[in-house]
Formats: C-alpha cells, structure tokens, sequence
C-alpha cells in the first residue's frame, strides 16, 4: 500500500503499536456505523413513501452503493494530496460556475447544469465541497487567527461563488455554502466581534437579497412560511400538509407503510425534500428521537475527528465539511417542520436522490482520511 | 498578543475550544428540533389527528334510483339504464387541449359536447367540485368503449363510467305526459334540498317527471370512503343504502294512446280521454311530438332549433296549454242551463232563418247552415249544431247566467290534474273583461260565447272532464294521471284513491237524459252531425261535433275551404263519451285546422272507443 511507505519514509515504526486492519483501509468504523444505520433507516422510510415501489428502492440502493464506493476512495487519498490540487479545483469549480449562465441548461427554471458532452454536471454541487477546501487551505498557510488582510480575502472566496449560485437561482446550496464558509471562518478562531460584525453586515445586506437575488417564487416561499394559512391550497400547502403529517404522527407513529398523509398522496415531495414527514408519521416521536441521535451521533464523530487531526489544514476542513452535514440537516428539519421557510434541500442520505449523497460520501471519505493518515505516534 | 510565527499548540487549543463550541450549537440546535417536534407530535397531536382525518375522510353520497314509471298496465314509460359515459377529470389531466385532440380521434363529440363541457368545468371550478369528473359524452355505443379502453392508458384522467341515464321506451308517445328530466341546473340548485339531491346530477323538468319530483326521486345513501389526494376512493369505511324512489303508475293506457296516435295521423291536435267514473285519464295526446330522450342529457342547440322552429310547434303541449275556442261542443251544456234558468223546454221552438239580429242592431249572426235550419226545438238543435237556437238561447240568458252555469263544469279554471304546467283556458264574464280590456260587455259578445266562439277558450282537458261530469249527470271526478305507486317499503302497488269533486245539482233530474239523448242522436239519427260513426257503432255514443273559427270571416264574405290557407281553417272538434247507459270513456278530440268536426275528429274518437270499448271486452272473453 502506498501509505504505507508513506508512512515508512516518515520514520514511523509499525511495531510500536498494533494498527488496525480498519485503520490500514482508512475506514473510521464508528463514522461508516452511524452512516450505515443512517442509510439504512432512510431506505426503510424511503420504501414506505415510495408508495412500496421495489424500482424505486432498488435505485436508490445503487446509489448508495455507488456512494459508499466514492467514500471509499475518498478516503484512501492523503489530505495533503488534496491541499495541493485544491487551488485548481477551486479556480475550475468558479469558471464553471460563470459558465452556467452563459452555456448552462435549464430544468425546471433554474440554471445549473453544465452539459460536458459526455454527461452533465452541476458545479454548485462540487462547490459545496471544494470552498470549505479553499477556505481551510488558504487560511492554513498563516498563522491563526487570521489576519483582518486574508479574514477579507476568504470572505470574498466564500462570497463571489455564493452570489454566483443565489443567482442560477438556488437558495439552498448558496445558503449551504456560505454557512460552510463561514463554519470554517469560525472554526479558525476569529473573533467574536468580527462574527458580530458579519453577522450585522450579513442583516444589512438581507433587503438587498431580497429585492436584487430572490425570485418572485422564492419571496412567496418566505412569505407563505411567515403565514402559511394565507394560501392553503398554495405555496403554503407543502408546509400544513407536512405539519399534519408530522403532527398526527404522535409519540410512536401511525406504523411503517401506514401513514395515512403519505400513503394517500396528501404529502408532496415525500419521498424527496418532505421525507422526513413520513418518518414522523409512520415512527412517532420516538423514530424523530431515532433519527436525531443518528445525525448528533454522525456530527459529534466529525467535530471530534476535526480535534484530532494534527495540522491546521485538515482540522479546519474536517470541521467545515462536519457542519455542511449539519447544515443540511438543521434546514431540511427546519423547513419540513415549519420553523424555517421552504428551500429545496434534500434530508442529507435519507432523501431520494443520489447527488447530494454523492458528494457527501465524498465529504465522510475525506473525514476519514484525515483520521486515517494521523502520524499516530506524535499523538 | 498574537504570535508572528505559527504555534501549533495555541492553534490546536484554539481550534478545539472553537469545535467543542460548535458541538455546544450543534446540540442546542437538535434541542431546539426535538422540542419542536414534541410539540407537534406529542403536545399538539390530537389537533393534527383530527386535520389529518379530514383529509382522507370523506362522505360520498349514494344517489337514489330514481322510480320508473308504467301505464295502467304495467308497460314501461320511463326507466333507467345503464350507459356509458366518457368522463373527464380536469385536475387529472396534465394537457387538457392536448387530451381533446387526440381522444377526437377515438371517439367523436360535438361542438355542443363541447361546449357544455366546458360549462360544467367552469360550475365545478371552486371547492372539492373541482375534483369531480365531467362528462364529455353520454351514451357510448360498445364499439366505442372498446375502442378507448384498448388505449386508456394514454389518457390520464379520462375513463368511461357506467351511469344511471333516464330512458323513455315509447319516445314521442308519452312525451308530453311524462315529461323528461334534465341535468339540475344553477336555479334549480338554489331551489332544492341540497341535502336531498346530493349526488343527484337530474331533476324533473315538465310533465309527470317534475310534478311527482318528490316521490320518483328517493333519498339518497351515503358511504364513508377514505380517499386519497385526488380524490380516488381507496376504501369504504362505512355505507348506508339509498332509498329508491317510487314507482309510478298512471292512468295512462299507452295501447290506447297509440291508438288515438295512430287516428291522428299527420294531423295536429290532441286527444284526452278520460274513464268518468274514476276521473283516471286513459289516454293524453299531442300531436307533433317530439323524443323526450333527447332532454335527458342537455338537447343539442341544433336539435332545439329544429323543434322550437318548426311551425308544426312539436314542443307545444296541445291538450294543457293549448287554449282554443270549444266551439259548437258547449251547445249541450248550454241547453242545460237554459232547461235549469227556464230559458227554454224540450219542445219550445225558435225558427231559423239563418242568422241572427239582436233588436236594433244591424249585425247579423249567421248561422252556419247559411239556409237555416227552419222551425228548430232543443233536440234538433243539439243534432244539428243550430247557431241560431244558441243565439236566442244566449242572448236571453245573458252572460252572467253563462258563466255561472259553465264555470261548475270547470272551464274558466284549472282542471287541477296531477301534471305539470297546465292553462286555464278562458271563460269570459262582464269582470274580466272590465279588468283586462277596460271595455264594458257587449250583448254580441254574449251570443259568440253562446256556440263556444269569442273570447271563450279551453283546454282539451278541460273540454273532457266537462264532458266526463256531464256522462256522470253532475258528479264531478278530479281529473287524474297517477294510479297506483310502488314503493320499496311496501312490496304491492298501492291503488290511488279517485277523488270526487261534488256534484253539480241540478232542479230536474231529467234534464240530463234529455240533453243525453240528443247528444246520442248527433251519432246516431240521420241528421246529426257525427251520424258517419254512429251508424254502425256496437254501443251508443253520446256526442257533439265542433267548429272553432280561426279567421274571423267578414260581413257578407263566404267561408271557402279550400281557397283558405290550411293553418286559418277551421279547427275541428268532438266531445263524446259512451256507452251512453252507462259511461265508460269520455273523450275531447281537436284537430287543428282539420276543418270539419263530424268528419274529421269524430272518426279518431270512434276508433279510440272501439278499442277501448270493443277490443278490450273481446281480449277480455278471449
């Protein structure tokens, strides 16, 4: 293995301690555990709200078959292998993105796809992995915190492509993205009235967003989640129907494949975005408790790999890439419970769809790699 | 503070306070979440159960058969069968244009169709209505079911459903009794018992369908269904039966009715005969009809046009609304009341001349004999129809005894028979015509309604029950349609009980043999006017012929039949009921502009009471 005499050519001596048979294929077994039974749980949902359809499964278990492989052999690739080439991902990952609106394809009124002849692809996708990459490798050759000089020029890494993905339009990634930015930002320690002033700042330009960023459909989205009785049969009705859903489930679920909000169609988006109200619906409380732990569980295992690593570089990656997963989380719940307003953002491995999963298994591929590739006896 | 080069031991702790904060926000945030869901799921979920259950429950109403109805003899006159309807569901239909055009080429509609398509989607616009399928055509040939079922599956939200459709065996022949029924429209939906007509798509529209409304229509079941999104019913929870509604049957004897059909001809007109005993009306008719099932569903415009176009009036209902001059056939009810005012007796004779002159008027009332019929008593003036009898007869009387004696035999006022949209014809007095020409009464004027002309006009149903009170000597029966009823309560058919009346009294007994007997010379001596079919009739016939001006001929001028043009001839008409001995039938027969009432209407008279006297005893011994 070419780790291995990686490892070698650093001095390290294999007879000082046992290495696991885990640990020699880069695999994190709590973190490949908890996504496991995460994965595993959203099939079961998945199932039900696909209204039974063994197609439907079978897809999506390709899927995370194809995920898991990508985690796989994300997590063989040494992080410092990746600092380096992070510079060219993050100058391809913009051009695409400039590119989009001048040779991207539309579907289903936004832009954001690039057709590269032999498929297409969708640079906002990878800029959700690749800015936490530049941020923490731009911020990892000084010192931290960072300096008010390069604090400006990291804000302005995170900023230009958000503007560029808000625009195709696509409230969610950008939202995503500029809070992995900013995870990062927090994560390398600056200060408390620098997040204050940001955090002012971000308030201010709020209107400006507003009027300048957001479609008419996306301002109705907000309106209707600050009122959703005003349009029942509307925009508002993705929200009640999914608050009943959620509601009705009570404390132990109306049974697996027996939500009535799901199985009779009254939940749109169920198998998509609203999936977790299926869960609440058919499991309760108790399968919501479920499926929070799993997430908390999942979240902690990051934040903790994050602390161990040994450079600056992957401490910082492994925390931002740690609080997209989290991100995702929070809005998805949020939105599908009501405390948040209506973005198209999938429940991270649970939803139907392979993509977002894709690149997340990705993300869990480089956490790994990053607990994997510690020079252990410096510990 | 802040070091020049970089310590990795102050980033390290740097980075770990930071991400132990993060876990901090991390876990704060999934508190927040799992609060949130406690609350809906737990603290809040008695609400959202009940939200939840008014979403997939519904109450879907079980329309009620509606009755059938049969003539007296247990013939089918309307039914309801099962046809095949193409329905569209617009929420359903993901390109509605689309969709059209290419189901045009499997099953064909029309403009029309269309049209009222359309119309329906726009009704059903609001609410759960808009869930509800519309249909695009009735009545699908099996052919054309098949055709759609083989490619069903490209049209989304458009299925073919099997549904209850009135349908009126005999067609044109009862049209104008029973009526139709038609899809409920916006004012009728105002009107009704929404409750009641839940899923009912029809209601009565004329006739015997909308008089007995309440009784064909029943009550409607419900079923508690769960149902999903768009409304498809996934499973019945709990159900309840509709009430069918009663069976009808009438009076009516289609046999009969086809007879009287067939004795018309091509002739305009009605026929209206009546059982005197009963009051049950045994045969109604109108003539030109028209398809009652052509109303079922919404008549085409083009259909419409057709009828309501044609100068043959096919949709005007002859025997309740057509309101015509009765002419020489009061003449007996005349003679009466001038036996009871005094006026006259049997054997008093008037001479005439030919016409007529009120003193110290110059107009002359010409008799229709222009000769005249010489030295005239009551008898020969009833069997040879004299005008100028009636003349003198009237003018002594005057108008007002007239009234009062005609109106006890009903005209003037409604018959009050069980049916839909009945006039009143007209029986003039010195009041009306006060009121609504602002004029005062002319004696001349008496004289017309004196032989049944002037303003005087009835019914063909009136004319008959006149005549059915007159076969009775005085009792007076309600004219009537409905015989028997059959619920699903009570298994038999429940005989409708006959209603009299009164009687209409009169201070000599034997004046109604006197003017009966010369009611059965008409028919049967050589110089009544229907002696044609009196000849050789097996049973006595009471009669009188009638003669009712559409064209008012002027002084001097000459009635010419043939230089007229048809539509001013003379109506004819004929009141009969027989066997005299003892009346079985009573009839009222007019034929528009069919000219003379011996030799026109009396003959399709005669053969309706050859069948229903002759034919049915015969039957009966056979």
């Amino acid at each position: 293995m070419s780790s291995h005499s990686a490892l070698d050519s650093r001095g390290v001596d294999h007879t000082r301690r046992k290495i696991s048979l885990a640990f020699r294929l880069h695999i994190d077994i709590p973190l490949l555990a908890g996504l496991l039974l995460l994965t595993t749980f959203g099939l079961l949902v998945l199932y039900s709200a696909g209204g039974e359809d063994p197609e439907m499964l079978t897809r999506q278990i390709t899927r995370v078959a194809v995920a898991f492989t990508v985690l796989f052999v994300a997590a063989q690739i040494p992080p410092h292998w990746l600092k380096i080439i992070t510079f060219w991902l993050f100058m391809i990952g913009l051009l695409m993105l400039i590119a989009v609106p001048l040779a991207g394809e539309s579907h289903k009124g936004a832009q954001r796809w690039l057709n590269l002849g032999v498929f297409l692809i969708q640079p906002s996708e990878m800029m959700k992995l690749i800015i936490p990459m530049m941020v923490a490798a731009y911020l990892s050759e000084h010192h931290l915190p960072p300096e008010p000089k390069r604090l400006l020029a990291a804000t302005a890494l995170i900023i230009f492509p958000v503007l560029l993905i808000a625009k195709q339009p696509d409230l969610g990634t950008s939202i995503l993205i500029a809070s992995s930015g900013f995870f990062v930002l927090f994560l390398a320690g600056i200060s408390w009235r620098i997040i204050a002033g940001l955090a002012a700042s971000a308030a201010a330009l709020l209107p400006l967003f507003w009027i300048y960023l957001m479609k008419p459909y996306q301002q109705q989205r907000v309106l209707t989640f600050l009122d959703p009785e005003s349009d029942p049969r509307g925009s508002g009705y993705h929200i009640i129907q999914s608050k009943i859903a959620i509601g009705s489930g009570g404390g132990f679920g109306k049974g697996w494949l027996n939500g009535t909000q799901s199985q009779l169609e009254f939940l749109p988006e169920r198998h998509t975005d609203f999936i977790f109200a299926v869960l609440a619906e058919e499991f309760g409380f108790w399968g919501v408790l479920i499926l929070f732990s799993l997430y908390l569980f999942i979240i902690f295992r990051g934040l903790t790999i994050a602390i161990q690593a040994q450079e600056t570089y992957t401490r910082l990656l492994a925390g931002g890439i740690t609080m997209i997963f989290f991100t995702y989380f929070f809005v998805n719940v949020g939105m599908v419970s009501g405390l948040l307003p209506v973005v198209g953002l999938p429940l991270p491995m649970v939803s139907y769809g392979g993509t977002s999963m894709v690149t997340l298994m990705a993300a869990f591929g480089i956490l790994m790699s990053i607990q994997t590739h510690r020079r252990l006896l410096d510990q | 503070m802040i070091p020049a080069l970089k310590d990795h031991h102050f980033e390290a702790i740097l980075f770990r306070n930071r991400a132990t904060l993060a876990m901090v926000l991390v876990s704060l945030v999934i508190l927040m979440l799992t609060i949130r869901m406690f609350n809906l799921q737990v603290t809040q979920h008695d609400h959202f159960t009940t939200l939840s259950n008014d979403n997939r429950v519904h109450t879907v109403p079980i329309p009620p058969p509606r009755g059938n109805i049969y003539d007296r003899n247990g013939i089918l006159l309307a039914e309801n069968r099962t046809t095949f309807r193409l329905e569209i569901t617009p929420t359903r239909v993901p390109d509605m244009l689309d969709t059209l055009q290419r189901l045009s080429q499997l099953i064909s509609y029309s403009k029309e169709d269309l049209e009222r398509f359309h119309q329906e989607i726009r009704l059903n616009r609001r609410g759960a209505r808009r869930f509800n399928p519309v249909p695009l055509r009735f009545s699908l040939t099996t052919e054309e079911v098949a055709r759609f079922e083989v490619s069903r599956h490209q049209f989304p939200g458009v299925s073919i459903n099997d549904r209850q459709t009135r349908h009126y065996p005999l067609h044109n022949l009862t049209a104008h009794v029973i009526g139709y029924i038609g899809r409920i429209n916006e004012e009728e939906l105002q009107q009704i018992d929404q409750g009641g007509y839940r899923g009912s798509e029809y209601i009565g529209k004329t006739g015997i369908e909308h008089y007995y409304e309440e009784m064909l229509h029943g009550t409607p079941g419900i079923r508690q269904v769960e149902s999903n999104v768009i409304g498809r019913v996934i499973r019945v929870l709990e159900e309840s039966q509709p009430t069918p509604g009663d069976d009808l049957f009438l009076t009516i004897d289609s046999k009969l009715q086809a007879v009287a059909d067939e004795a018309m001809g091509d002739y305009r007109g009605a026929v209206v005969a009546i059982q005197p005993k009963t009051g049950g009306i045994l045969a109604m008719l109108s003539k030109p009809s028209f398809n009652a099932n052509l109303f079922v569903n919404g008549i085409s415009s083009r259909d419409y046009q057709e009828l309501r176009d044609s100068g043959e009036r096919p949709l005007f209902n002859r025997f309740l609304q057509g309101q015509y001059p009765p002419g020489s056939t009061v003449k007996p009810l005349m003679a009466l009341a001038g036996l009871e005012t005094g006026q006259i007796t049997a054997d008093k004779s008037t001479f005439c001349n030919g016409w007529y002159q009120i003193k110290g008027y110059k107009h002359k009332y010409r008799d229709w004999k222009k000769r005249g019929h010489g030295e005239t008593d009551l008898d020969k003036a009833i069997v040879e129809s004299c005008d100028v009898y009636f003349y003198n007869l009237a003018y002594s009387m005057g108008i007002d005894a007239i009234n009062s004696y005609l109106s006890q035999f009903g005209f003037g006022r409604l018959s009050g028979a069980d049916i839909t949209g009945e006039q009143p014809g007209l029986l003039p007095s010195r009041q009306w015509k006060e009121v609504n020409r602002e004029e005062p009464w002319y004696p001349g004027e008496t004289l017309s309604v004196g032989i049944g002309q002037g303003f005087f006009t009835a019914t063909p149903l009136q004319l008959s029950s006149a005549f059915a009170t007159l076969a009775n000597q005085g009792e007076q029966i309600q004219p009537h349609l409905l015989y028997a009823t059959r619920s699903t309560r009570i298994e038999n058919p429940q005989l409708q009980k006959y209603a009299s009346l009164g009687r209409i009294t009169i201070k000599e007994q034997s004046n109604w043999d006197q003017i009966h007997d010369s009611m059965r010379r008409v028919a049967h001596s050589s110089h009544g006017t229907a002696r044609k079919i009196g000849k050789r009739s097996k049973y006595t016939i009471a009669g009188k012929t009638g003669t009712a001006q559409v064209f008012t001929i002027k002084q001097g001028d000459k009635y010419d039949e043939k230089s007229l043009p048809e539509h001013l001839r003379d109506h004819a008409l004929f009141v009969a009921f027989a066997p005299m001995e003892d009346p079985e039938i009573a009839i009222a027969v007019i034929v528009e502009n069919g000219g003379h009432g011996g030799s026109v209407a009396a003959p399709i008279a005669k053969q309706v009471m050859d069948r229903y006297l002759i034919d049915y005893t015969q039957e009966g011994a056979g």
